[in-house]
């Protein structure tokens, strides 16, 4: 394989959003060279689209948050699914991530004292966002794309070449991470401007490639969103948990139809905005959850008393957690109270003054006013359910986030699971990317210290280059844009906000039909920048997240977060002691379920035990006061 | 409001980095659309290895930077219905950028550039928790961070636009507004950035006709908040003896 451009690296970072960035600092921080690949131009990842803010419970604004509160938060945010020492690492050192962008360059929006200001959020008990204006996501990808140049200025001043260090291969998409005995040995992947093939040797492989919108018709995400790493793993060996928990945004755009589904920040919610059925009644007190009620006002009054008084009020139930309002909106328009477009309101201009709208969400007066006609400091917005994150995710170790099953692999982001448990709370995805990236980074350096180079065999290489090519050598005249188009209604109509059985298996049936079409992808035209062999490559990854989402939710019969199943409408206590875990034998997907981790003691003692038996089995309530583990 | 569907004609740019040409399609436009759902449907549908970069479609990435009836634009922000009825768009890719296919540019020109701005570099002395500034002093470098890399203004600017030769001697007015986020950043503290534009990034080759201004997307005023002010900074420090002094015992050189 001489005609293959190949590169030696110590660790290949896959992806270049705010977790594979952050991961990347890290590793060349502790002496590595380091690659990182980005399927589009550097500093373009979807973090970008991050708008609201960071989590970290720095108490800048309300001096009685700490990290227990935090973490309280995530779990409940999570109904109790997630990975508790996830929970615990990130709400324990979000803050310090945060403060570090500052030594970066990154400006936050500052407290009258001039420290980093914080603001209100689905879920969160404090203000708690780091934010700037409604634009932080674009704060973190330039504040860590900045630190990528510092470090290169660095080493050109030191090793008199800029790129000896680390080296940005910006868009090129991997088709393949190799192993080699067991272990991982590199990655495979083509240049999209030219097609050529790349070989990467490394020891260490870092999966940062964010999340899978792009298998959903309605999604806020970006066509990079293709569940690439969640698939890369899979057929490397590795495993992927909890996948049916899929977080519909309840507020994406629905008119005009092109941009249907871009997201509507929830900082609208967090400052003041309110949500309206075409009665004009604001519904969400009418869906209040039982294991919510005492945190949440029942009256507009108090509801509203709230934002100015948060010790003495419960806040507005627009502001409970994601999949929460999701549901309450896609009941609203099912009963035929919709907004014309099939949405729901979501009004900003009645609360608060025209010019501090323009100030505070300065990105959503622009991106109504530009896109949809529609001035938010004088008229409502129309707003429904966008697919806009995955929860599930490939099954790490909380504290190094290697990859279970492969060594010498990792994940952070996104595309890393047990976090979040059943629903991400807003603002909790870019501390994540920091902190787990950054603890990727590190866990993939001490890996490489201690298993020293890899190498790639011939036939290796032959085989993901034919695989590769085949979109150019199959027989076969499927049009992949069909394809894909088809998958995605499949998905929205049968495992969207609410699933059943009979639905599920339907999607199974039909997704097993597309994969067979999908095997027909036919690239036309040369290998130049062509999208439509970029789309059929795309096609496998996005069929197989589909098919992990789909045969998950069929296992778990409970609702919970962003699963929910029509025939099994209520959250079960024996759901919650087990995740799901997808893996891949070549040729289906199996979903089997596993035993979650409890909580430590000390953790388990941070809640109140009346709040934990809404959710843990009374053998479980027993075993923990026990003190056992 | 049904949506309404109507035909639209469309001449697009096709080519390599060697010889090229325009071609003209007609496609189906829905209400409320904008260019780049034009071109994915002609993708879709006509020309399935089109070659367009595109991300976010929501004026937040700035990747889906071409030429339309020869401004550079946004296609994910130029709305379909600004459009005369039955006028022809012409879709071309940035001229200031080597073009790789259709509508794609190499647009490496940029992240060079990047390369040779100096880190923003905060007191030693300084912990991570430390910082403190207030709102209204961090404002002046906010707006400059508000850009989303799209390269508009770069396409633009006749420095380089019809220039080659002069993209070795000049940065840019993308990085024009990072020196000045830089020099306006309360807690930087390497001295001379304004002396550096002018002498190393090209600063004095930019006579302000605030091209750059019209066709950033942001709004950010890039040639009246960040060009003129390090111009006029930069005269008065070169010729005004006492100002001179100044920079040598404060950084912030010039300013009164």
């Amino acid at each position: 394989m001489t005609n293959v451009e190949k590169h030696e690296y110590d660790v290949v970072v896959i992806g270049a959003g705010g977790a594979g960035l952050r991961a990347a600092v890290e590793a060349r921080e502790a002496g590595l060279r380091v690659a990182i690949i980005c399927k589009s131009l550097f500093g373009k990842a979807h973090t970008v689209m991050a708008e609201g803010g960071v989590s970290a419970s720095m108490g800048n604004v309300n001096s009685d948050d700490n990290w227990m509160v935090h973490f309280r938060d995530t779990m409940r945010g999570g109904k109790f699914l997630n990975h508790w020492r996830m929970a615990e690492l990130h709400a324990k050192e979000s803050p310090d991530r945060v403060w570090e962008l500052e030594t970066w360059g990154a400006l936050f929006d500052r407290t009258p004292e001039g420290k980093i200001s914080q603001r209100n959020f689905g879920g969160h008990e404090y203000p708690r966002l780091a934010h700037v204006g409604d634009r932080t996501g674009l704060e973190l990808i330039r504040t860590m794309q900045q630190r990528i140049v510092a470090l290169q200025q660095k080493d050109a001043r030191d090793h008199g070449d800029a790129e000896s260090h680390i080296k940005v291969f910006a868009e090129l998409t991997i088709t393949e991470i190799l192993k080699e005995n067991g272990k991982v040995a590199g990655a495979y992947g083509y240049w999209r401007e030219n097609g050529n093939e790349v070989l990467f040797q490394a020891p260490a492989v870092v999966v940062a490639t964010g999340g899978i919108g792009k298998s959903f018709k309605v999604t806020s995400n970006s066509w990079e969103g293709t569940g690439d790493g969640h698939a890369l793993v899979l057929k490397a060996g590795g495993r992927l948990k909890d996948m049916e928990f899929v977080q519909f945004h309840p507020t994406g755009m629905v008119w005009p139809p092109s941009v249907r589904g871009l997201l509507v920040t929830e900082s609208v919610r967090g400052d003041g905005g309110v949500l309206t059925n075409s009665d004009g009644i604001r519904f969400m007190f009418n869906y209040i959850p039982e294991v919510f009620k005492d945190k949440y006002a029942d009256n507009e009054a108090e509801g509203d008393r709230w934002y100015n008084d948060q010790a003495n009020n419960r806040r507005p139930p627009e502001l409970l957690p994601r999949d929460e309002v999701a549901r309450a909106i896609n009941s609203e328009v099912k009963a035929g109270r919709g907004s014309p477009h099939g949405g729901v309101f979501l009004d900003v201009s009645k609360r608060l003054p025209a010019d501090v709208i323009r100030k505070k969400l300065p990105s959503m007066w622009h991106q109504f006013k530009e896109l949809a006609d529609v001035d938010i400091t004088e008229s409502p917005m129309e707003v429904g359910p966008t697919c806009h994150y995955v929860m599930g995710g490939v099954e790490v170790d909380p504290d190094t986030e290697a990859a279970v099953e492969v060594p010498g692999l990792f994940a952070a982001g996104e595309v890393a699971g047990g976090m979040h448990g059943s629903n991400r709370l807003g603002g909790n995805s870019l501390s994540d990317l920091l902190v787990f990236g950054r603890r990727a980074g590190a866990g993939a350096a001490v890996y490489v210290k201690q298993n020293g180079a890899a190498s790639v065999s011939d036939s290796s290489v032959k085989a993901a280059s034919d695989r590769l090519n085949a979109p150019f050598t199959r027989a076969g005249d499927e049009n992949p844009y069909t394809v894909h188009a088809e998958l995605q209604q499949t998905t929205n109509d049968l495992v969207g906000i609410i699933r059943t059985r009979v639905e599920l298996e339907e999607a199974l049936v039909k997704l097993a039909a597309l994969r067979i079409r999908a095997d027909k992808a036919k690239a036309e035209g040369g290998r130049e920048f062509n999208p439509g062999f970029h789309l059929a490559l795309d096609l496998d990854n996005m069929l197989l997240v589909s098919e992990c989402i789909a045969r998950a939710a069929l296992q778990r019969e409970e609702s919970r977060g962003g699963h929910t199943r029509d025939d099994f409408p209520k959250m079960d206590a024996k759901w919650r002691q087990v995740n799901s875990i997808c893996t891949w034998d070549g040729s289906k997907v199996t979903a089997v379920t596993q035993k979650l981790p409890s909580m430590p003691k000390e953790l388990f003692d941070l809640f109140d035990p009346h709040e934990l038996e809404k959710y843990m089995t009374p053998e479980e309530m027993t075993a923990q006061e026990g003190g056992a583990k | 409001m049904s949506a309404i569907k109507k035909m639209v004609k469309l001449r697009i740019w096709r080519g390599d980095s060697k010889d090229g040409a325009l071609q003209d399609v007609e496609v189906e436009a829905n209400e409320g659309e904008v260019v780049l759902d034009i071109i994915h449907r002609v993708q879709a549908t006509q020309m399935s290895d089109l070659a367009v970069r595109w991300n976010c479609k929501a004026g937040k990435c700035g990747s889906c930077s071409m030429e339309i009836n020869g401004k550079p634009r946004l296609a994910c922000m130029t709305r379909m219905n600004m459009f005369e009825e039955g006028e022809t768009i012409t879709v071309t890719p940035l001229r200031a950028f080597p073009v790789i296919r259709d509508l794609v540019t190499d647009v490496s020109f940029n992240f060079k550039k990047a390369m040779e701005v100096p880190a923003f570099e905060p007191p030693a002395d300084l912990k991570p928790g430390e910082f403190r500034m207030q709102q209204v002093d961090v404002e002046r470098s906010q707006e400059f961070r508000k850009c989303i890399e799209c390269f508009l203004c770069q396409d633009t600017c006749h420095v380089i636009r019809d220039h080659e030769e002069n993209k070795k001697s000049f940065a840019g007015p993308r990085f024009f507004i990072r020196i000045a986020e830089l020099d306006m950043h309360p807690l930087d503290i390497l001295k001379n950035r304004k002396q550096t534009a002018q002498e190393k990034h090209g600063l004095g080759m930019c006579n302000i006709t605030k091209c750059c201004t019209e066709v950033c997307p942001e709004h950010i005023r890039i040639t009246d908040n960040a060009i003129i002010p390090m111009k006029e900074r930069v005269v008065d420090v070169k010729y005004d003896p006492l100002r001179w002094l100044g920079s040598k015992i404060s950084k912030r050189e010039g300013i009164v």
